[in-house]
């Protein structure tokens, strides 16, 4: 070790100052799920579960809640199809365009928010509207499932990168057909990469609000509703209810993907934003 | 003609079977079969829309009714670069990118560094998944938690308040720390990664013909770790460009994303044409980036 003691001690600290950083605000929104009065002044004086009951009451929050579990369960399955189709391709053939693939992948996350939204506005108006589809549950999970693609593609790749293709080609001399290598050789190697992908994908998708303003029309889903709410005084302790719960909807599934597949299932999306990834090893 | 009967009944072939062999003679075909559906949705669906926007861009506004008019004119961006409005918004915009990304580096760089050279392997795998674990918690969320903070009867003021000091967090300034919060993940992971891929060598080296610490620091430690350092900017400078949810509910002043989405509904084509501007900034960045051999550390 080259770096002294007090140096040592000192990142220890700063490592300490970032982390409280980071989590400290996450922790308050919690405290204030359970603050008794409507206005948000801190000290909280009093705490109370009172607003909880009045969440789970609410009409809207109930509708929105639905939307979004549609909406990320739609998307889920769609990022699941299209994300480990690409991924076979391109870990198993050799093809001019095989690099684009990945690129193409990882574009919808790529370019800020505003512009994916604001893209797929302007389309479902202009193209997909006069076709007969208009905004809502549908136009949501086509505006997620094109950015949650990536998560399952970049777990179903890794892991494939990781199984010999050789398997796949014994199941076929074993006489296996397409779909019987798919399902009984290749799925039991690909299902956890899979797993983690899909709660990856469903957590995306259940809190994304920059793209899905612009694709939802009139539509609400909880994040959606959670943003039009905010301009209520009134209703913000329902808002911090809400808030909670789907900080722990989204990080739940994340935790789960975590144990499954490695720290190196969640690097492939946010922090991934750019065109290749900062790969971290940490395989379980 | 010589037909060839078998003496065997042949063995009955399964359709999937026949699928599987007919595949398996054209790899190609099996090879498009793979890709069609995921490459037909990004061609469609996004990359169409991309080429939507860039077209609306081009199109008119009916002054009277909102409604676009599909015609070629320039007047959108004519209208950009003419009024102070939007070339102010930019510029405020971009500076405030430009300061996320130095805060950030500066917040980043301390916990990468203990995560990459100085923790235990299980300490920095517990890091990575704690600094991996909020990025996943709703956006939304964290800035509403910030709104909550930095209002005049949050956690910020109430701090502050046995010092007599009194802090608008519902500013630019605020804004400009809520963020540096959001991005922060988004930079220490890059720089992490960039750290850890110094070998140990190097710095012994460094030390051996004499150098201090600070000195290994400077001029071993800080220049190779420079590009991981770009590379997490990219992340930074990028997602405040393209933000409106934050700058909204923290401010009332106008960024880029911001008049963006309020003119989506008035005037699509001049919103889109506005895109333009952090799609051309993050182009230009990128190319920069790439020089700075930033690419290689992400």
């Amino acid at each position: 070790m080259v770096e002294s003691r007090l140096t040592r001690v000192l990142l220890r600290l700063g490592a300490g100052v970032t982390l409280a950083f980071i989590y400290l605000p996450l922790l308050l929104i919690g405290l204030y799920a359970f603050n008794r009065n409507v206005t948000q002044e801190w000290p909280i004086r009093n705490y109370s579960t009172r607003w909880f009951r009045v969440a789970f009451e609410d009409e809207q929050v109930r509708d929105a809640l639905q939307l979004s579990l549609l909406a990320g369960v739609g998307a889920t399955v769609v990022s699941l199809v299209l994300g480990t189709l690409a991924a076979l391709a391109v870990s198993r053939y050799r093809f001019f365009g095989r690099e684009v693939i990945s690129f193409a992948v990882i574009l919808p996350i790529a370019l800020p928010g505003i512009i994916t939204g604001l893209a797929l506005q302007a389309t479902i108006l202009d193209v997909f509207g006069p076709l007969g589809l208009s905004f809502g549950l549908a136009t949501i999970i086509l505006g997620h499932a094109t950015f949650c693609v990536v998560v399952v593609y970049n777990n179903a790749i890794a892991r494939l990168r990781r199984t010999a293709g050789s398997l796949d080609e014994a199941s076929a001399d074993l006489g296996a057909d397409s779909l019987q290598t798919f399902r009984y050789v290749m799925f039991p190697q690909l299902r956890s990469a899979l797993l983690a992908g899909a709660l990856l994908a469903f957590a995306l998708s259940f809190d994304e609000v920059i793209v899905t303003i612009f694709t939802a029309g009139a539509q609400q889903t909880l994040p959606i509703w959670i943003f039009a709410t905010l301009s209520r005084p009134a209703e913000l302790p329902v808002v911090n209810v809400v808030a909670l719960f789907v900080i722990l909807l989204s990080i739940i599934p994340v935790y789960i993907a975590q144990r499954i597949a490695g720290a190196g299932a969640l690097a492939t999306e946010r922090t991934v934003r750019g065109p290749v990834a900062p790969t971290i090893e940490a395989e379980p | 003609m010589t037909s060839v009967t078998n003496a065997e009944a042949p063995p009955r072939v399964s359709p999937g079977r026949r699928l599987s062999t007919f595949f398996y003679r054209h790899p190609r075909l099996r090879l498009a079969a793979l890709l069609a559906l995921p490459v037909g949705w990004m061609v469609v669906v996004y990359l169409g829309s991309l080429v939507v926007l860039l077209l609306s861009a081009f199109w008119d506004t009916d002054p009277f009714t909102a409604e676009v008019v599909r015609e070629f004119t320039l007047d959108n961006f004519r209208d950009l670069f003419e009024r102070d409005v939007y070339r102010d918004v930019a510029w405020r915009t971009i500076r405030m990118a430009a300061l996320v990304t130095v805060a950030d580096a500066v917040l980043a760089f301390p916990i990468a560094f203990y995560m990459a050279r100085v923790a235990s392997s299980r300490t920095r795998n517990l890091l990575i998944v704690a600094v991996l674990m909020p990025l996943w918690a709703s956006y939304l969320v964290k800035v509403i938690a910030w709104r909550t903070v930095l209002s005049s009867g949050g956690v910020v003021n109430w701090g502050l308040e046995p010092f007599g000091v009194q802090f608008d967090g519902l500013s630019t300034v605020g804004l400009w720390l809520v963020f540096t919060y959001l991005w922060l993940p988004f930079m220490i992971l890059p720089i992490y990664a960039g750290l850890e891929r110094i070998p140990n060598s190097l710095l012994e080296a460094s030390a051996d013909l004499g150098a201090r610490a600070t000195t290994t620091f400077l001029r071993v430690i800080l220049p190779l770790a420079f590009p991981a350092v770009v590379a997490g900017s990219i992340f930074t400078f990028s997602l405040t460009l393209g933000d409106y949810i934050a700058p909204g509910l923290i401010t009332s002043e106008q960024f880029i994303g911001t008049v963006i989405y309020q003119r989506r509904g008035e005037n699509l084509p001049i919103a889109a044409a506005f895109a333009f501007v952090p799609i051309v900034v993050m182009i230009l960045y990128l190319l920069v980036a790439r020089r700075l051999r930033a690419f290689e550390s992400l």
